[in-house]
């Protein structure tokens, strides 16, 4: 048999039938929901007198138009609440599972799917949210998908998808120091550019990717549709194992779950695939990496200089982030500081944080917002006793939801402020209009949360 | 959203010649809340076109009274980042049959074909040669042939083929969507599941 990569072995597993000179119908095994892409795609099925195929597979939860304080009443921007009442009654009249707000199990749909344990090692998930990739870190194969495929999948649990390439991403080495999963991705963009990876699905590979935890995992998968691949995942190991011990919906611990292990540790890119693109980095060149510019691969480590624009776009990034070439990013005074999101959502991410600002104060100058992925993870964070440590440091959490991340909510970063941010995305205006934001790891984030500047 | 039945499209163009146009300056994540598809044009580059007091800014090439057309010509990479569909539907709404660009990401070139707005790509020589071309006139016009695979740029007479894929041609020029073969596949798919071993 012709070796075959990981991906390709749960793709073609998936495949119901090719369209000759066109897309593959691939069958999906989980569904996410929010409240944004969806409110479409149920009214198109309802307009087709269909109700959703095959509910037991899709699972909702509002998180982008929620507020992140005082969940306990109604939603006060009648928009976002009817967004959210819509998901709800669309969720209730095809019986799918619904995270309400307050739920315990409400949170940010690519938080809350891996720690259920409904995002399972060689499945195949979509979500209408570009950062589905996320899940790829169990070794799954997911990816965004827009919302007339989402309405596809409500309707036949299929999509109509043309097959991407595929390309492995090595890191050799082991982490310097102090470097997280997020100054990998930082720095992997940076290098490969925001359209580097377009048209291709990633398996990240080697010692570096090995040594990180699942939570470091997804938040490196999560980052993959900022270069512009399909999506990226990571091939099960123990680490994927012990991760869904015990999870929610993962098999029942015991003989079911050690035969799904095995099964799951047998899905692996065999030693001689061929990828259609190999690139390989080196741990010793990475750093602690933030960006300068409006999109994610307009990063620097944070001892250089802010380059010279290369490009009119350049240009313009920089004029709107208000830098000058050759002035050094470190030290740059900081307004805003923002832990959370897909990407840092996590608990490692709090706990890192904290580990952090533990006997320190919070730098005056800066507004911190603290805004864990889910509910969930904001019970660890008070069980761990994590919410004291910020307390005492001068910080207050908030409740679970995307927030600042694209401030669809009220968490929006005032014009012309400066936000150091643990999310995705610093295009312009994301954090709010003429918001001007810094992407960085947690850690990074929570020195600027003390010191008041990079 | 309205299945438009594709064939030839000619008309003057909208140039935006700036690469990574992102689905966020498409359309921004405050206008997403509506639960509907129609009416997301009004809103289309809405932080570009206008500033915070609601004035139109007059460096948007959208507010330039010299270009006008149902053919957008973008920079490299269109569409990055969020998979919201959302962007197609503005392009739509606005008026947009077309976009023409070097490069479209992944979840944004299979939006726009979902929602009947033809992605086309070509090459670098060509856009220069169309964006020089609005430039010198910006009643430059270009023409767009679906079953031919060709876009012409009528001002210099440069031509060259582009890609699609025959299912997704046909699907357009037919006006049909991609549910319609689906819900006529459901017992493959139902004889799919009866040996998924996932």
């Amino acid at each position: 048999m012709t070796p075959k990569t990981l991906f390709d072995k749960i793709w073609d597993a998936h495949v119901v039938n090719h369209i000759t000179d066109g897309p593959d119908q691939l069958y999906i095994d989980r569904h996410y929901c929010h409240e944004v892409t969806s409110p479409q795609a149920f009214a198109g099925l309802k307009q087709r007198g269909l109700k959703v195929f095959r509910p037991e597979r899709t699972f909702c939860s509002p998180d982008h138009n929620i507020p992140t304080h005082d969940q306990d009443k109604t939603i006060a921007d009648p928009v976002s609440r009817h967004a959210v009442d819509t998901l709800k009654s669309n969720a209730s009249d095809n019986c799918l599972t619904y995270y309400g707000l307050g739920h315990d199990l409400n949170g940010i749909i690519h938080v809350i799917g891996p720690e259920q344990g409904l995002t399972l090692p060689g499945y195949t998930i979509v979500c209408g949210d570009s950062h589905t990739s996320t899940h790829g870190a169990v070794g799954a194969v997911a990816f965004g998908i827009g919302t007339s495929e989402v309405e596809m999948v409500l309707a036949t649990q299929c999509i109509l998808q043309p097959k991407p390439k595929t390309m492995r991403i090595t890191v050799n080495g082991k982490l310097r120091q102090g470097i997280s999963a997020k100054d990998v991705a930082l720095y992997i963009i940076a290098q490969l550019g925001t359209d580097g990876c377009t048209g291709y699905f990633v398996e990240y590979a080697g010692e570096a990717i090995r040594s990180l935890s699942m939570e470091g995992r997804m938040t490196l998968c999560n980052m993959s549709i900022e270069m512009g691949a399909r999506g990226g995942m990571v091939g099960p190991d123990q680490t994927t194992v012990e991760y869904l011990r015990g999870r929610l919906h993962s098999p029942a611990t015991g003989e079911e779950f050690d035969k799904a292990a095995t099964r799951w540790l047998a899905l692996a890119t065999d030693p001689d695939a061929k990828f259609d693109r190999e690139v390989a980095f080196d741990t010793a060149n990475i750093g602690v990496r933030v960006t300068y510019g409006t999109n994610p691969g307009m990063g620097i480590d944070i001892d250089e200089l802010i380059p010279e624009p290369t490009n009119e776009s350049e240009e313009k990034a920089l004029e709107y982030m208000q830098f000058t070439p050759g002035q050094p990013i470190k030290g740059t005074p900081v307004d805003y500081v923002f832990l959370g999101s897909c990407t840092n959502g996590r608990i490692e991410d709090f706990r890192e944080f904290a580990r952090v600002v533990d006997g320190h104060k919070r730098s005056e100058r800066i507004t911190a917002w603290l805004v864990p992925g889910s509910r969930s993870v904001m019970k660890q964070i008070v069980e761990e006793g994590i919410d004291k440590i910020l307390q005492k440091a001068g910080f207050e959490l908030r409740q679970p939801g995307c927030s600042a991340c694209l401030a669809m909510n009220d968490d929006k970063i005032p014009a012309g402020k400066l936000c150091v941010s643990t999310s995705n995305r610093n295009f312009e205006g994301r954090q709010g209009p003429d918001s001007r934001t810094i992407l960085a790891s947690p850690a990074t984030a929570a020195h600027v949360a003390i010191t008041g500047h990079l | 959203m309205p299945k438009h039945k594709f064939n030839i499209v000619t008309s003057t163009c909208v140039p935006l010649p700036y690469d990574n146009i992102d689905t966020d300056r498409i359309i921004p994540a405050r206008f997403l809340k509506s639960t509907t598809r129609e009416g997301f044009g009004e809103n289309l580059f809405r932080d570009w076109r206008y500033d915070s007091d609601g004035n139109l800014r007059p460096d948007c090439p959208l507010n330039d009274p010299r270009y006008s057309g149902c053919i957008l010509v973008a920079g490299k990479n269109f569409g990055c980042g969020s998979s919201r569909e959302h962007a197609a539907w503005a392009i739509a709404d606005y008026g947009f049959r077309v976009v023409i660009s070097t490069f479209f990401a992944d979840i944004h070139r299979n939006n726009e074909l979902n929602s009947f707005v033809l992605p086309v790509v070509v090459s670098e020589e060509f856009i220069n040669d169309l964006f020089d071309s609005i430039d010198r006139n910006p009643a430059t016009k270009v023409s767009v042939d679906l079953p031919k695979q060709t876009v012409t740029n009528l001002e210099t007479g440069q031509s060259e083929t582009f890609e699609i894929n025959s299912y997704k041609k046909q699907c357009l020029i037919e006006g049909l969507d991609d549910i319609e073969y689906l819900l006529s596949h459901r017992e493959d798919i139902i004889n799919y599941e009866n040996g998924n071993k996932f």
